[in-house]
């Protein structure tokens, strides 16, 4: 009897997985690995297939074929939506998504990943002492404590996409997918958006798909460099910055058509 | 916030007496030349504004609330005024013009024996049960194919509108046993009452205006619960409530048949008022003609529906008296100034004018919020 090799603590895991959209290859042997209470950044050009992949892992999109698991053994493409995040799979949109209508409070109160979430339950759910606290606990990480009765509609842009990643946090995730949390942020919003995904590191893993470099020094341990559809490297923001094939994708690409059209 | 939600509280009890009570008695003890008087036609048009709102609070559940705009709820509330209707058409007994115990229109079609569907309708309860469980279920099986496969948006609305041309293709035909393009008519008696006495249709207003009032509450109850909340946060942001572990299709889905029953409630009441019942209340104008009602109201409102329903009613009872050939052609007027000019409504119209009036009268503050824009960083060069 031989022992099984040990498995090493995957939070995620992709392997082989392709997608193909009426003929436009958008993911194609696309194999992802991920760590326990890991940061990782996601970067890569136009249509590399980022959102794409986010799509997969949180069940908007079914693959063509693959493995998607998560944690140990979860199969995740036989999930729908709700289920794959009920698991701990928390997601942020790339577009600040926030119920406008709602206050501040109620935005993180609906968010909450511990309180009832079928259509009876919520009839009766009200917010217990316990609930208030973690709500304003929550608030007080993405420092929105003193906007509690504002309706979110009113918040700035950068705002927004705080409130959004607190109600990520009410959730509660295991995992963390964040699409572009510093688009269209000031520069000092941005800065305040990497320390606050930091603060997350351990405690939550998290992966952020990210164009604006100066955030992805702050915050990248490991960067992942996506190319149509696939892994193009692996490594720490100076290795992918000085890798070859990275700087051909993203300022080659010019020169290379250029030459074509000569 | 809190200080407007008491202000329509008071107000919409203060109504509920005024038509519960104040209007029932000054029709029984006032004389009929009083100017204190209210005549049973008063009562009787008012009555059917009232099964009006119950259609239009149904609209605006779905489209004010959650997104939805159907343009089946006419169906609905058809349907819970042929339930209805079938009952009354069995306490016509033998006193149809042709004198026989089933319904003349059967007669007409060379039945000499009640079909079954028709037998249990001798029964006023099972009727009801019926108008609740028939548009209840059909919602239902509608609502979960529709929620199921994602379809929203205007797709929605098509659907809904095709399901009540659909059915009422189908009851124009008598085939169907349900009257056919006459429908019921020529009722005598409802529950051992006579309908052509003012005391009886008395009754039934006041039944109108306890069960309106009933269906405000439920509502306003639930827009103050979690459910509420997640509504209108599936309206604002599906994909968020969707990705914060909501099966938001189950949510529509109760949405959608708790809407269909309130509609047919306003149908059952409306039936023993208005003394007919067919196929034209499916036509797809009705259901535009309720979404106008909401639209001028102010949707996003429990109140707004049925103040809609009043005015843009009371109108049409107007216009289509003076002015008979121009009544389309003002509701669609209306229908485009308030979507352009009005966008909350008539309830939205206080909050409108105040803001109106501090953007061009008073003095501006100095110290509004303002954002630096974001200045360009240092950013992979995107291929272009």
């Amino acid at each position: 009897m031989t022992a099984a090799p040990i498995k090493p603590e995957f939070i995620l895991m992709l392997e082989e997985v392709n997608k193909t959209f009426e003929g436009f290859k958008a993911i194609s042997n696309l194999t992802f690995y991920m760590d326990v209470g890991e940061l990782r950044v996601v970067i890569g050009p136009n249509g590399a297939g980022k959102s794409t992949m986010l799509d997969l892992i949180t069940g908007r999109t079914k693959p063509d074929s693959g493995k998607i698991e998560f944690g140990k053994d979860t199969d995740l493409t036989k999930l729908n939506e709700p289920a794959i995040n009920r698991l701990g799979i928390g997601r942020k949109f790339q577009t600040p998504s926030v119920y406008v209508d709602h206050t501040i409070f109620e935005n993180i109160w609906l968010s909450l990943g511990d309180s009832s979430h079928s259509v009876w339950g919520t009839l009766f759910s009200r917010v217990t002492p316990q609930r208030r606290d973690r709500i304003y606990e929550i608030l007080k990480i993405i420092a929105l404590d003193g906007k509690a009765e504002t309706k979110a509609g009113a918040l700035s842009h950068g705002q927004k996409q705080w409130l959004e990643i607190g109600m990520l946090l009410a959730q509660n995730p295991k995992l963390l997918l964040v699409d572009e949390p510093a688009a269209g942020m000031t520069d000092e919003e941005t800065h305040k958006t990497g320390d606050l995904l930091l603060s997350l590191e351990g405690k939550h893993s998290i992966v952020v798909i990210e164009h604006d470099m100066t955030f992805v020094r702050q915050i990248a341990r490991k960067v992942t460099v996506l190319h149509q559809g696939t892994v193009l490297c692996e490594g720490s923001v100076d290795q992918v910055q000085n890798d070859e094939r990275v700087k051909e994708v993203y300022l080659g690409r010019k020169k290379k058509e250029k030459l074509s059209h000569e | 916030m809190l200080r407007e939600s008491k202000i329509e509280l008071i107000a919409v009890m203060a109504l509920a007496v005024i038509f519960i009570v104040v209007m029932p008695c000054l029709n029984v003890y006032t004389a009929a030349g009083s100017w204190m008087h209210v005549s049973d036609f008063t009562i009787n048009l008012y009555g059917k504004y009232l099964c009006y709102a119950m259609l239009a609070i149904s609209v605006d559940l779905l489209w004010g609330y959650t997104g939805l705009l159907s343009l089946g709820q006419a169906l609905f509330f058809a349907l819970g005024g042929y339930m209805m209707g079938m009952y009354l058409m069995r306490m016509i007994g033998n006193l149809g013009q042709y004198q026989e115990p089933i319904p003349d229109f059967l007669v007409f079609l060379g039945w000499s024996n009640l079909p079954y569907i028709w037998k249990p309708f001798s029964s006023f309860a099972f009727a009801i049960i019926m108008a609740v469980l028939l548009p209840g279920t059909l919602a239902g099986i509608f609502g979960f194919l529709a929620f199921r496969s994602r379809i929203r948006g205007v797709y929605f609305s098509i659907l809904t509108q095709a399901l009540t041309y659909a059915a009422c293709l189908l009851f124009f035909r008598n085939s169907l046993l349900m009257g056919g393009n006459n429908g019921f008519t020529d009722f005598k008696f409802i529950l051992g009452h006579n309908l052509a006495e003012s005391s009886t249709q008395r009754g039934l207003f006041v039944c109108t205006g306890v069960a309106l009032l009933l269906v405000y509450l439920l509502c306003k109850w639930l827009t103050t619960t979690k459910f509420g909340k997640i509504q209108r946060a599936i309206r604002d942001s599906e994909n968020r409530v969707l990705f914060s572990g909501y099966s938001t299709a189950n949510f529509k889905l109760f949405v959608f048949v708790l809407a269909a029953v309130i509609a047919s409630l306003g149908g059952v009441l409306y039936v023993p008022q208005v003394g007919i019942i067919n196929p034209s209340e499916m036509e797809p104008a009705r259901s535009l003609e309720a979404v106008v009602w909401v639209a001028v109201g102010g949707r996003g409102t429990v109140v707004g529906p049925i103040i809609g329903a009043f005015i843009v009613n009371a109108l049409k009872s107007w216009a289509t008296r003076a002015y008979p050939d121009l009544w389309l052609l003002f509701l669609g007027g209306t229908f485009i100034f308030v979507t352009l000019f009005m966008p909350r409504g008539i309830v939205g119209l206080p909050a409108q004018l105040s803001a109106f009036r501090k953007k061009h009268f008073l003095p501006k503050s100095g110290h509004a919020e303002t954002l630096s824009p974001p200045s360009p960083k240092e950013t992979l060069a995107k291929p272009e």
